[in-house]
């Protein structure tokens, strides 16, 4: 049981209408692709309100995805641009908190995009296994309460 | 205009004065010739066929009665020997002018003239001047004139040379009497298989026999009004006053609680396919193309004819032309074997030519398909399976010269082969419509990665969408035939009937509301809300929702600086509590 490899935990939202549809192609076509991502399904991007994703990484999740359908195709026409706002003013913060930018990211995932799904969920599970575990609680939390 | 009283082969009649007498006489059941008459010019009185007698006070006269004035008192008479001898004289000395000419020679023999004494000429124009005066009076052009006189009188251009002014309207071939101006091809084809008939377009017509409304319209490209401000001859002649060729587009806003969207689809390009030459070498022809030559109301009114106007021997049908190819389309047309089957039995219907089908699969479903696919072997259809690799005209043995050579692996013998044929109809696919992508938008349905749109559900929501009370119908959701099309209509149709039957309308439970007590009324919500949902109630000071327009994105809930906006199902501590649940699922177990 020793060196196991470091399963990340990545929390994904994902807008009801495209990516988590999305989502769902890719399970009934038997892709196969890293459990590492759990699902959390938003009406819209644009609900996704940046203290999801610091309360995420707080309480113990070592990266986010957001999950959105494409600029000029949101359900509710302009909510995806809300969430891109949000984002890029989200990555100036987990700058200074000193959380790397590639732990989180966002993604345009349309309904008929199942494959493209696996492939992101593949490719942010590598990149968060290679940046290791975020351990919030201990490295920053446990710190702080000793101090 | 006042009226006057005349006598007409002895019966007492009543016109306005000046009336010009032919139309007065024909009114009155007169038969009297012209050739250089029409009612939408000004009388000319060149062809001298429409003379009659006239009896004013002792005086009697031969007058031509296109442009005799009717007037008190007078006596006409139609057919009296002296007229009859008058029309004779001229019809012998048309007929010796112009002793080939079909229309001359029958108006000769209704007066007994079989043979002219002064020749036979080979002349096809009569001078009757139609075409110069419909050029300047109607259409306003000015291309055409008169030039010399006496025996050397004809009809020509400024200088002789191609005159600049011409529009192309083809109106004087359309007034000549004798076919003396006729328009035709450049390059002496008979037959335009890539449009829809030869010459320039009719301004005024009813675009096809099945066209709802099925009247008339103008266009506005081509209609010599538009061009030169003159003609507007349709609008004299219509006598319900219904033309006015002063309407203009308008643009209308209609309130509607449900949208079917049948926008249809488009034909393939089969030009970017460069190997099979559409475009470039005669005689082959898109699936679209055929069809409009095999129609009634196509080019050559339904007969199944080649550039050069001679009935093909060999055709040759190219299936899958942009469909099930990774270069192109990846998806199958789903049509096109079965059309291409109805056009191999056309063809031999019409022509008897040998027909060669070269397919990859025959997709016959549907009833009696499979029996008509069987039906057509026995006709002696050729079905190769192969698809149709190169068409060219590059002759490498005899039998190939002058015929389209089409190239193809046939899979079934094994081999190469070369089938010389005299026409290709290329089976062209099924593709969504050009700006289906952008009719998307603005009614916010989306179009899946083929670009046709994407319905609620692919087996148990095919005409739904995504967005409520907006339906689809037809080849805009997927490739279809006719019966699936009108299925698909009536469930669209259905559905639609259901809302309005239904009486009320189902919102979303998922609304966003105000907590009162948090709102500090910075209306920050407002800017981000796509429904204009959010409202400022001035005596609370605070924002509201109104909960018929809110589809419940959530955008002002993540907005709000005081977390006064929440939303139903969806509320903060709701998404903290998953959060929580799946951090503490072990991986692969949940989610």
């Amino acid at each position: 049981m020793a060196n196991q490899t470091f399963e990340p935990r990545i929390i994904g939202f994902l807008c009801r209408w495209c990516t988590y549809t999305g989502a769902d192609l890719a399970g009934t076509s038997r892709i196969q692709y890293p459990p590492n991502v759990i699902p959390i399904r938003v009406m819209c991007s644009g609900r996704v309100d940046p203290t999801f994703v610091i309360k995420a990484l707080v309480e113990g999740a070592d990266g986010v995805l957001i999950g959105g359908c494409h600029p000029g195709d949101c359900h509710y026409s302009v909510g995806n641009y809300r969430c891109w706002g949000r984002f890029n003013l989200l990555l100036k913060l987990l700058d200074q908190f000193g959380i790397e930018r590639d732990r989180v990211r966002l993604e345009w995932i349309s309904a008929s995009e199942g494959d493209r799904y696996a492939q992101v969920v593949g490719e942010i599970t590598e990149t968060v296994r290679k940046l290791g575990p975020l351990n919030w609680k201990e490295k920053v939390i446990a710190k702080e309460a000793a101090a | 205009m006042p009226m006057v009283n005349l006598i007409i082969d002895g019966k007492k009649v009543q016109a306005e004065k000046d009336t010009p007498l032919l139309k007065v006489a024909r009114s009155y059941g007169a038969d009297i010739p012209t050739l250089c008459h029409h009612d939408i010019l000004e009388p000319y009185g060149a062809c001298r066929l429409c003379v009659v007698e006239v009896v004013r006070g002792k005086r009697s006269r031969i007058v031509t009665s296109c442009n005799y004035p009717a007037q008190e008192g007078i006596e006409v008479k139609t057919k009296t020997d002296r007229v009859v001898q008058t029309r004779r004289m001229v019809l012998e000395w048309l007929l010796g002018r112009c002793s080939e000419v079909p229309l001359i020679q029958d108006l000769a023999r209704q007066y007994g003239i079989t043979e002219s004494r002064f020749g036979k000429g080979k002349e096809t124009c009569i001078l009757c001047g139609m075409c110069v005066r419909v050029c300047n009076e109607v259409v306003g052009a000015h291309a055409l004139t008169f030039s010399s006189r006496g025996a050397d009188r004809t009809v020509s251009v400024p200088f002789d040379s191609e005159p600049e002014a011409c529009i192309g309207c083809g109106s004087c071939a359309f007034v000549c009497p004798t076919g003396h101006i006729a328009v035709e091809d450049h390059s002496g084809r008979k037959v335009l298989h890539h449009e829809s008939r030869l010459g320039p377009y009719k301004p005024i017509a009813t675009p096809f026999m099945q066209a709802v409304p099925n009247k008339p319209r103008i266009d506005p490209e081509t209609c010599i009004h538009f061009k030169t401000g003159g003609c507007k001859v349709c609008a004299t002649v219509c006598e319900p006053r219904a033309i006015d060729h002063s309407m203009k587009e308008s643009v209308e806003e209609v309130d509607v609680g449900a949208i079917i969207v049948s926008t249809g689809f488009q034909l393939f390009d089969c030009s970017r396919m460069k190997a099979f030459g559409h475009g470039v070498l005669p005689n082959v022809v898109s699936s679209l193309e055929f069809e409009n030559l095999c129609h009634a109301s196509g080019p050559t009114g339904g007969k199944v004819l080649m550039e050069n106007g001679e009935t093909p021997k060999s055709v040759a049908i190219l299936h899958c032309v942009g469909s099930r190819d990774t270069h192109y389309n990846e998806w199958c047309s789903r049509v096109c074997c079965m059309y291409s089957l109805k056009y191999a039995h056309l063809i031999h219907e019409k022509t008897g030519a040998q027909v060669y089908q070269l397919y990859i699969d025959m997709r016959c479903p549907g009833k009696g398909y499979e029996q008509f696919y069987r039906r057509l072997m026995k006709e002696g259809v050729i079905f190769i399976r192969g698809k149709g690799a190169e068409v060219t005209r590059v002759a490498e043995t005899p039998e190939e010269k002058g015929k389209l050579v089409v190239k193809t692996e046939d899979t079934l013998l094994g081999m190469v082969r070369r089938i010389p044929v005299d026409m290709v109809v290329l089976a062209a696919g099924m593709e969504p419509g050009r700006d289906a992508k952008d009719l998307g938008r603005i009614l916010s349905i989306s179009c899946g990665d083929t670009g046709f749109y994407t319905e609620k559900h692919p087996k148990l929501g095919p005409v739904s969408t995504a967005t409520d009370g907006i339906f689809l119908a037809g080849a805009c959701q997927g490739p279809k035939d006719i019966p699936d099309t009108v299925a698909q209509g009536g469930a669209a149709a259905m559905n639609v009937l259901a809302l309005i039957d239904n009486g009320v309308v189902e919102i979303e439970p998922i609304t966003a509301w105000i907590d009162e007590t948090k709102c500090s009324g910075c209306k920050t919500c407002f800017a981000v809300c796509p429904y204009k949902a959010l409202s400022y109630d001035a005596e609370k000071k605070t924002s509201v929702v109104n909960e018929a327009l809110c589809k419940g994105c959530g955008s002002c809930v993540a907005t709000c600086p005081s977390g006064a906006s929440e939303q139903r199902g969806f509320r903060d501590s709701q998404i903290f509590a998953e959060l929580e649940g799946a951090l503490l699922t072990p991986i692969g177990a949940g989610g």
